[in-house]
């Protein structure tokens, strides 16, 4: 369940956003993401809350991640280094925790 | 306890509720169960009743002669990108035109209006109904009024009713395995324009309704094309959904589209995200599936994209001799089954 | 008031880069190489997410997994699991005259007699809003009592914890809440003595409010892995990858695989909100069984805004002129376990079809026994 959805903040009036999502505008309240937000930055919307900021370089964190699954898979499925590198990648190592 | 009272808070019997009148299948079974039973079937060959299609078809001479009807409810009555006079009169002309009968001959107006009625909005509905009017190259021929009391009906109903001749038809369930399909334009902005129109969703962007005649359009499709367009429908209410489903039903093929091919706008799609939507199941009011052996899919699309009403025009899809009577979507990722739509679509939370 | 000027938004075309068929081809092989590795019948996981079963089916993503993969959708949809007596009450509230704003997801959820689109047919007021501020601005317009018809899981709770801590709500507003709390029915799941679920994929918009250490407790006692995953396509299918490495090597232990979205501890303004505004209570989840604490409920401290308290919610009469407790003999609950399939239940296609559903299986677009109804399962396409 929750339908969440990307958008980039275009004004920020005290508690209300005003959210760009692919060229459609609607506000969207911030009482309760956990960060300062401000224009540029990019949040989720659900039921027009956004509920968190997404930072930029975290786009690129998933990507990577994604693309190391896949490096496992070209190599040895088996092999321990590749679970220590997924080991690496797991919450622990985020860094943001 | 009484009667009353288990009215109020009890079973409902069988009501009539808004589902049966949002274009999918509750609709349809009303309809064929209850409405369009029992009435007298048209000559063999001629399009009636029982055909559930988009208008009727009587032979008339060496041609044929189409008709069709609508009524037409809309809240709000001005929405971006019309109104309900210009629905009217399109919605009337692209029923006839998808039949193959784009040189009409008349369209009939009756309005039932409710008491206290801006006379100024009247006019207004009016003037948009002559001008669409002029862009369909139609006119209005007879009509009817009514004035009912307040609170009997919401704002003004507009029926019309057209007439028009062709020189061969065209059914929705002429489709064969191999035949192609092609969508004359981008989907999903009439519902689109109009839920953000009605229910205060608080999107703010370029959501506009495609409400416009295409008989135009439908004409320069036959004229690169006569004899290879096999079926045709407009997907209004129940989106592209339901309009390929019921072809595929009555044709007794299977369809599949690839989604990638399905053009959609920027705003369209991003509304249909936020509002948890799939733009397959929300209504067009000017766009048409043009169903085309495989042979001439190039020159109708060709065609259509001479036309400015045309210009996104794309094959969509194929028609297939397995899974007939269904509507199969290619993702790009997998291949699943579409359904129709459920009443209106509504916008969703999970 | 800051500003800045936006035409084409390069982050939304970075989250498109979630959707590229090529390297979603390229885990589902990946997935498949993991089956083949185990190398047994089936490896069943569940997911316990509406949107990830909407995911799922709307990208076709059942038609790449491998065949031994058994993913089944759990108690996910907390409009699906909203009970019948919940959906009376907001019917009874609604036929009595108060104004009823709820998603649109609930509108058509059937009750014990009706549902709220039955309600509106009959001259209702249901309204039908995309977020809580939205019902407080409709009651602010109008004379009427507005009951916000509140549900959803954690993610939408705390929405609607937010509006219940405004300061200046209109006297005639108030919440009806069925909002539900999922980390109690991954339990009831896990503690199912036949269940042969091995690993969850766990909500990642939930876990974006809660975070995703709420389920090491949940690992620590059942021995299953979880995986935290988003909800494009690869996202999706990433989560699998992970989730069967870990079913493969034995390890129960969480993993974050949306960490664009999911922190440890989550958002903990929204949290603070939320016990702020709910306490949990049990109750019964459509079809499935009651779930001890799977209710969130307004603290007696907002009894003022809780329509609960402000009106005498009388649903017997809803249930009186309804027949038979068709819900006793609903299987919806091991359904979704995986132990039984829609035509094993006595009531599929006969009492229980998708125009007058009994179970939560019946009433999601993507239910298993809705699917079953429809196509006559997963057919191959």
């Amino acid at each position: 369940m929750c339908l969440g959805v990307p958008g980039q903040v275009v004004e920020v009036n005290g508690l209300v956003a005003s959210v760009d999502f692919w060229g459609v505008r609607r506000e969207v309240r911030l009482d309760i993401v956990d960060q300062p937000v401000e224009p540029g930055d990019y949040i989720l919307n659900h039921v027009g809350f956004a509920i968190r900021k997404i930072p930029a370089e975290e786009i690129e964190e998933t990507l990577a991640l994604y693309e190391e699954l896949l490096q496992a898979a070209e190599s040895d499925m088996m092999s321990a280094d590749v679970h220590g590198e997924l080991e690496a990648t797991a919450p622990e190592g985020d860094g943001h925790d | 306890m009484s009667d009353r009272v288990g009215e109020k808070y009890g079973v409902l019997g069988e009501r009539v509720t808004l589902k049966h009148g949002a274009g999918g299948r509750a609709m349809r079974m009303l309809i064929e169960d209850k409405l369009a039973a029992g009435f007298a079937p048209l000559a063999d060959g001629e399009i009636g009743l029982a055909a559930m299609d988009d208008g009727a078809a009587f032979r008339l001479g060496d041609g044929w002669l189409v008709v069709t009807t609508d009524s037409h409810v809309i809240h709000p009555v001005f929405f971006p990108g019309g109104d309900i006079g210009r629905l009217a009169v399109a919605g009337t002309v692209n029923d006839l035109a998808v039949m193959g009968a784009t040189d009409v001959l008349g369209l009939t107006s009756a309005m039932v209006i409710e008491e206290g009625f801006p006379q100024s909005d009247l006019e207004r509905i009016q003037r948009s109904m002559q001008e669409t009017c002029q862009e369909a190259g139609v006119t209005i021929v007879t009509g009817d009024t009514k004035v009912m009391g307040k609170g009997e009906l919401d704002g003004i109903i507009i029926n019309t009713t057209g007439v028009g001749l062709a020189e061969s038809i065209v059914s929705d369930s002429g489709l064969n395995p191999g035949d192609r399909i092609v969508l004359t334009g981008p989907i999903g902005e009439h519902g689109i324009a109009l839920m953000a129109a009605r229910r205060g969703l608080g999107l703010e962007g370029d959501l506009r309704s495609d409400v416009a005649p295409i008989n135009d359009l439908i004409r320069t499709a036959r004229g690169a094309a006569d004899g290879s367009i096999v079926a045709m429908k407009d997907p209004t209410r129940g989106g592209l959904a339901s309009a390929l489903t019921e072809m595929a039903e009555k044709s007794g093929v299977g369809i599949v589209i690839d989604e990638a091919s399905v053009p959609v706008t920027d705003v369209v799609r991003a509304a249909a995200e936020i509002l948890g939507l799939d733009p397959f199941h929300i209504a067009n009011e000017g766009k048409a599936v043009i169903g085309v052996r495989p042979n001439a899919a190039d020159a109708v699309l060709t065609a259509l994209r001479s036309n400015p009403q045309g210009k996104d025009a794309a094959i969509v899809g194929t028609c297939i001799d397995e899974h007939r009577g269904r509507l199969i979507l290619d993702t790009g990722f997998g291949r699943r089954l579409v359904s129709e739509p459920e009443g209106e679509p509504l916008p969703r939370i999970c | 008031m800051t500003s800045v000027g936006t035409s084409k938004i390069s982050g939304q075309a970075k989250e498109l880069k979630f959707r590229d068929p090529a390297q979603a081809r390229a885990l589902s092989a990946r997935l498949a190489g993991l089956c083949d590795e185990i190398g047994r019948e089936s490896v069943q996981v569940m997911h316990v997410c509406g949107s990830h079963e909407q995911a799922i089916a709307r990208y076709g993503l059942r038609a790449v997994l491998p065949k031994t993969l058994d993913l089944i959708m759990g108690p996910g949809c907390p409009v699906c699991v909203t009970d019948m007596p919940e959906v009376d009450e907001a019917v009874v509230l609604a036929v009595d005259g108060a104004l009823i704003a709820t998603y649109g997801d609930m509108v058509r959820v059937p009750g014990t007699a009706k549902s709220l689109a039955d309600a509106a047919s009959e001259g209702a007021r249901v309204e039908v809003v995309y977020s809580a501020s939205q019902a407080v601005e409709l009651a602010r317009s109008c004379e009427a009592e507005v009951v916000f018809f509140a549900t959803g899981f954690e993610t939408t709770a705390v929405a609607t914890a937010a509006i219940v801590l405004q300061d200046d709500l209109p006297p005639n507003f108030s919440i009806l809440s069925a909002h539900k709390y999922v980390p109690p029915a991954m339990e009831i799941v896990a503690r199912i003595p036949e269940t042969r679920v091995e690993g969850f994929l766990a909500a990642g918009h939930a876990a974006t409010i809660t975070g995703w250490g709420l389920f090491e407790d949940f690992v620590d006692r059942y021995g299953l892995p979880v995986v935290v995953a988003g909800f494009e396509p690869l996202d999706i299918l990433a989560g699998l990858v992970r989730l069967v490495e870990l079913i493969r090597d034995g390890q129960a232990k969480v993993e974050n695989m949306y960490p664009r979205c999911v922190t440890r501890e989550g958002n903990t303004v929204a949290q603070d909100q939320m016990w702020r505004v709910f306490r949990t209570a049990s109750g019964m989840w459509r079809g499935i069984a009651d779930i001890p604490n799977g209710n969130l409920r307004l603290r007696e401290e907002f009894a003022h805004l809780d329509a609960r308290a402000r009106f005498d919610i009388d649903t017997r009469r809803l249930r009186a002129h309804v027949p038979s407790k068709l819900t006793e003999r609903c299987i919806c609950g091991t359904i979704m376990s995986g132990l039984a399939l829609p035509t094993d239940c006595e009531l599929f296609g006969k009492e229980c079809d998708p125009e007058n559903p009994v179970g939560a299986c019946m009433v999601s677009s993507e239910g298993t026994c809705k699917i079953w109804h429809q196509y006559g399962g997963h057919p191959e396409l």
